[in-house]
Parts: structure tokens; sequence; C-alpha cells
């Protein structure tokens, strides 16, 4: 199995698709409770596998272009197919996934393994019939939205018209319509004229989950832009701007890079937006752009560690963050395949663990508590003996009930709330 | 983290250190810390130059950093002596420039590159005989310089497992305090002595003759100029040896 590189649930949350290093795509379907089967536990198993980008050779520059799956982004769905949006560093792929369950028989032309039949064998006429067939899920590629991107793209986000969606790498942000693949739309763009005086890049962009019109992007210096695309074709000028002021007393080097936003997302109702930094999450209220409105730290006590952590290149780790169907509880990943889920009404915070050590399947997680004083005590894991390699970066949140998906490497971990 | 648990000595300057080195490690100065971090960082931007395309929000949030500390260091006073030797600003901007230093591979001769990452991670891990050996056997077994950055990057994060970054960051803080910290012309011309070693083990070819710390720094600002010439070098190489043959048949 392959590193995962996104996780993503669909809009009714039966279906989640997963994308690795090597290319693939996985799909897990929910499997559906019925009244002789009655599931006490959600149970999701593979639906589709396939192959969605290969590595290709950029011959002009003497690059390779990885094949990893940087973002999958559903479609809602509109009939009986299911339709998302795939990309790695150059290309988005537009991929139907669709069952045959089906099949014709009884062909006047060709016998029943597609060989012709001689046409003198032919002596009488008949009606093909559907025949039902072992359940086949095929995905195929149906857009390749390619060679609109310099840079590497970091976001897609489909808009809420389901008509459009934005892609975003470094320095530009384009837009597309799902129907054309020869031409998109330069919407943002932060190149300067002279390379030499680039300090800043995009790093992570999302339409509004209502607006059709509104989008954000975040930067490296831990700045949010919100653009509307009615007050111009190009969205350099932002209509609002989101920064917090830095805290002089905790200036350092390390400042700006642990400022850089890995994520922004929407919230569910399209009020608040959620940036992830390197050390903390920030829910934004859209409508005050000075501060955050809350602040939850989800490693606080890798703040002394930094120049470790940026000596073996952790420090760029790209968190992401997710919200709960309500938006009442964010959720993030951190080290040692810890994840971390903030309450926003209450403020409690808890830490779990993913991993087959830690938990048995249908068994509660315990949460986990990492030690930051000198007295460790029993089940505490200290600063130091917390393994860097073991990062989760990804997460999922079912869009309607408090199920999670969460990527540790090349394991997912799947997590339900127990309801008594 | 950096210290365990050893007394903290308070001193004014550099001169200090020296003083209280005997069987102690001191806390780095900030001055130290800070020439670490730049040396780190500049590694770090030199690495860039992979098959794959750099990650370019990474070297630009490096080389943010790189730039930060040098506006420091010459409010400090202590740019001063660097900036002398190499032509004027333009090579002060042109060192932090994020296109220049990550440019494609295809820009670099790719022998020149290698040695002089190669030098600083020998340099930093020379007072670790079984780190350095590792390291060199390592570099000398491969053969692209591809293999070889990551090989030799890659070596370094399971060596420093489970929290033990503090090992490698002071292996860099003994190295810098036993020279002397303030001539940063001698941390380059160690440099200078293993990058010979290094270049002829690695690569068998010799594209850059002379690496004085004012060359390498002009090695930083102005990669084209010495690509062009080791390529034309070796260019050069070839069309004598046609020529040989030529003149041979």
């Amino acid at each position: 199995a392959d590193i995962i590189s996104t996780v993503e649930f669909n809009y009714t949350g039966d279906l989640l698709a997963t994308g690795d290093k090597g290319g693939r795509v996985v799909i897990f379907q929910r499997e559906q409770e019925t009244k002789s089967r009655p599931l006490s536990w959600a149970e999701y198993n593979v639906y589709s596998t396939f192959q969605s980008h290969e590595p290709e050779f950029d011959y002009l520059k003497s690059l390779e272009i990885e094949e990893k799956i940087n973002k999958i982004r559903w479609l809602p769905q509109q009939n009986a197919a299911h339709f998302l949006l795939s990309t790695n560093d150059k290309t988005i792929k537009l991929w139907k996934i669709s069952e045959r369950d089906k099949r014709a028989e009884g062909y006047n032309l060709k016998d029943e393994d597609g060989r012709l039949r001689e046409p003198f064998r032919v002596t009488e006429l008949r009606v093909p019939t559907l025949k039902p067939m072992d359940l086949m899920v095929e995905a195929s590629p149906r857009r390749t939205f390619a060679n609109a991107h310099t840079y590497h793209i970091n976001s897609i986000s489909v808009n809420s018209d389901y008509a459009t969606y934005l892609s975003a790498d470094d320095l530009r942000i384009n837009l597309w319509h799902l129907e054309v693949t020869n031409r998109s739309f330069n919407i943002v763009d932060i190149k300067p004229a002279n390379m030499e005086e680039l300090t800043e890049v995009i790093t992570a962009a999302e339409f509004h989950p209502h607006h059709c019109n509104v989008f954000v992007y975040s930067s490296s210096k831990g700045t949010i832009r919100l653009c509307d695309m009615r007050s111009s074709a190009l969205c350099d000028q932002h209509s609002k701007f989101f920064e917090e002021p830095e805290d002089p007393s905790s200036r350092s080097f390390f400042s700006e890079i642990i400022s850089s936003i890995s994520d922004v997302k929407f919230s569910h109702n399209g009020r608040y937006m959620m940036t992830r930094d390197y050390l903390s999450v920030k829910v934004w209220d859209l409508n005050m752009e000075n501060k955050p409105v809350e602040t939850y730290q989800v490693h606080e006590y890798l703040r002394s560690k930094l120049c470790s952590l940026y000596e073996n290149d952790c420090i760029f780790d790209k968190f992401e963050c997710c919200w709960n169907g309500s938006d009442s509880t964010i959720m993030t990943g951190s080290y040692n395949n810890f994840f971390r889920t903030f309450e926003r009404d209450t403020h409690r915070d808890t830490t779990l663990e993913a991993s087959r050590e830690s938990s048995k399947p249908r068994a509660i997680l315990k949460p986990r508590k990492v030690c930051t004083t000198g007295k460790r005590k029993k089940d505490e894991i200290t600063v130091d003996s917390l393994d860097f390699n073991k990062k989760i970066l990804h997460t999922a949140w079912h869009p309607l009930e408090n199920i999670i998906a969460v990527a540790a490497t090349n394991n997912l971990y799947l997590f339900q709330e127990k309801v008594n | 983290m950096f210290v365990r648990g050893l007394k903290r000595k308070c001193f004014d300057g550099e001169e200090d250190i020296e003083g209280t080195l005997a069987g102690i490690k001191a806390i780095p100065s900030y001055n130290l810390q800070r020439q670490s971090l730049l040396d780190m960082s500049l590694v770090k931007l030199q690495l860039c130059h992979m098959l794959v395309e750099p990650n370019l929000c990474r070297s630009v949030l490096i080389a943010n950093t790189v730039r930060q500390i040098q506006e420091e260091m010459t409010q400090d006073g202590t740019w001063q002596m660097i900036n002398t030797q190499s032509p004027g600003q333009a090579s002060l901007d042109r060192l932090v420039s994020t296109d220049i230093l990550c440019r494609s591979s295809r820009d670099q001769a790719e022998g020149k590159h290698v040695p002089a990452y190669g030098t600083f991670s020998k340099d930093f891990e020379s007072d670790q005989a079984q780190d350095s050996s590792e390291t060199m056997s390592t570099a000398s077994s491969v053969q692209a310089p591809r293999n070889l950055q990551s090989n030799v990057w890659e070596m370094e994060t399971p060596q420093e497992n489970k929290g033990n970054f503090q090992k490698s960051l002071d292996q860099i803080f003994e190295t810098l305090e036993n020279k002397s910290p303030n001539s940063v012309e001698d941390l380059f011309s160690e440099v200078d002595n293993s990058y010979y070693d290094l270049d002829t083990m690695l690569t068998g070819m010799m594209s850059n003759t002379k690496m004085g710390h004012c060359d390498s720094l002009e090695t930083f600002s102005s990669p084209t100029n010495t690509a062009s010439n080791s390529n034309c070098k070796s260019d050069l190489n070839d069309l004598d040896h046609i020529v040989e043959i030529l003149v041979e048949s």
C-alpha cells in the first residue's frame, strides 16, 4: 500500500475516496443497512480502485512530474454515476464512476463472447434482453484539464454552481468550466515580474459553499484573502484581507514559517472559515478581518523544538483540517499518529491515536496526552519520544454523521462515535 | 533541550566561549545559533536541485529565513566581512534569489553542487566517526547526484530518531565552537579542503578548481556562469577526446 495523500467523503458520506502517492484512487462505499442485516457500526468496503495519474516527464524542463494525488474533490451527484476531480501537480482529471449490474444478451450480429457472427447463421431476428450480472464498478476518465499550471497544484475546489471549479498552484489560481478542457481563466496571479522578488506563495484555495462568486486563498505568510469574482476578472485585489497581527514577544526566525497556512476550509454554514498553520488552528468570522474568533493550539509543546523541526524539514509539513457536519467540532492531525478534535462550544479538546497497537477494532479509543512538564505521568508520552515520521496530515469528517477518516501514512483508519 | 541539563554560564561575547569550553558545553551564543541556522538554510536551498521540481513554498520560506538572518546580521555588522569580498549588493540579493538557487537541475553542472553539500554534511558530522563513515560510504557508492542528495539527507533522518534532534544540532555547535566562530572564512576554508577529497571520490572530475569562501558564495550567486564553465570544460574534454580519436585513426 502506498502513502495516502488525500482523503475525502462525498456529499452524502456514502463514498470515501483516498488518493495515494502512486497515483491511485481507492473508493470505499458504506455498506447499506438492510432489514436482514442491521449494522450497529458503519462499515466501509472497497468499491472501486483505479489508476488516476501516471508519472510523467517534462522534457522541456528535464523534470519528473509526480503522479501523487494531491487532492480529490467530489462533485454533487446528479445521476446514477458518481463524479470526482483528482489532481496531481500539473493535471486535473474528471472521473466517472458508474455501476454496471446488467448486460445485454441475445445480440443478432455478434456472439456472446463478442465475435461477429457469420451472416448466413443469422436465421431469425431477436430482441436482446437484459440479464443481471455481478456488480461491476467502472471508473473512466471523462475530462483531462492539463497544461494550465506552471507551478504545483495544491488545491481544487468545486463551485456551488456545480458547473465551475478552481485550481490553485503556488502562484496562480485558474477557473475552469467542467465541460471545457481547452481553456481556463486565470483569476489570481501573484507571480512577481522578477522571480527574485518572490516572497509569498499561495498555499490553499476554496470556493465559498453558497456564494458562487466568492473564494478565499491562503498564503505562506499567514494571510487569507477573500475575493469576489464579480468585482473584476482578475482578482488580484482582494475584497477582504484576514491577518492576525504577530505577537512581538514570540517572534523568532521561524515565525514566518510556522505562520504559513497549510489548509483553509469554509464551515458548512458558510459563516466561518478555518485555517491551519504549523502549531494551531484558527477559526475566522468572515466579517472580522483583523483577528480570528477562535484559536486552538494543536501541539504547542513543539514551539521549543522548532529549530530541530526545521532541520529535519518537519516544520514544512502541511497538515489539513476539517469541520464536522454541524460545524460544532473541528479536527486536525499531529505527529506520532495523534489527531486532535476541538469542540467549539465547550472548548473541550481530545487527542486520539490512530494505530493498530493502541486500538483494537470496535474498541473505544483512549485519549492520549503529551507530557509537557518534567514529570511524566503514567500513559503520557514525552515530547522527545514522539515519532515525527508518523504524521497525520489528512483527515476527513462524514458530512452528516460522526464518522471520521484518518490517514496515517499508508493506512486508513475509520472511527465512529459510539452512541449508546 | 539542547543543553541536556548542563549548567548555564553567562558570557558576553565569543571570546568567552573558548574559556568555558574545557570539558563543558556552553549554551551557544545567539550569533552562533544564527550562523548555524543560516548555514543550515543555505544547505537546504542547495538541495533543491533534484530530479523532481523543488517545492516552491518550502524554498520561499527558507529563502525568507535566510534573508531575515542576513538583514539582522547586516544591522549587527557581522555581515560586513563577507559582503566586502563579494561584488557589491547585487550578490546579496542574488544570494537569496529563490529562482536562481532553486533552478532545475538541467541548469546546474551536476557535480558542482553535490560536493558542496557533501562537504557541509561531512563538516557537521566530522566529530562523529561512525556517522561520517556511514555518510561517506553512502556518498561513494552512489552514482547519480540526485540519489546522493536524497540518500545523504535521508541518512540524517533515521539518525535523529524519536527526538534526538539535539544530537546533530550539538554537532553543529561543537564544530562551530571549535573554530573561531567569528571568522566565516575559516568555516568555508574548512569546506574547501574536504571538498577536493569528496569531489574526486564522487564525480572523478574537478569542475571548479578553486573554491575559496568568496568563490563559494559566488557559486551561489552566479550558478549560470560556473555551470557554463564546467559544461565548457567537459565539452572541451570531450572535444579533445574526439579529436584524439580522429587523429589516431
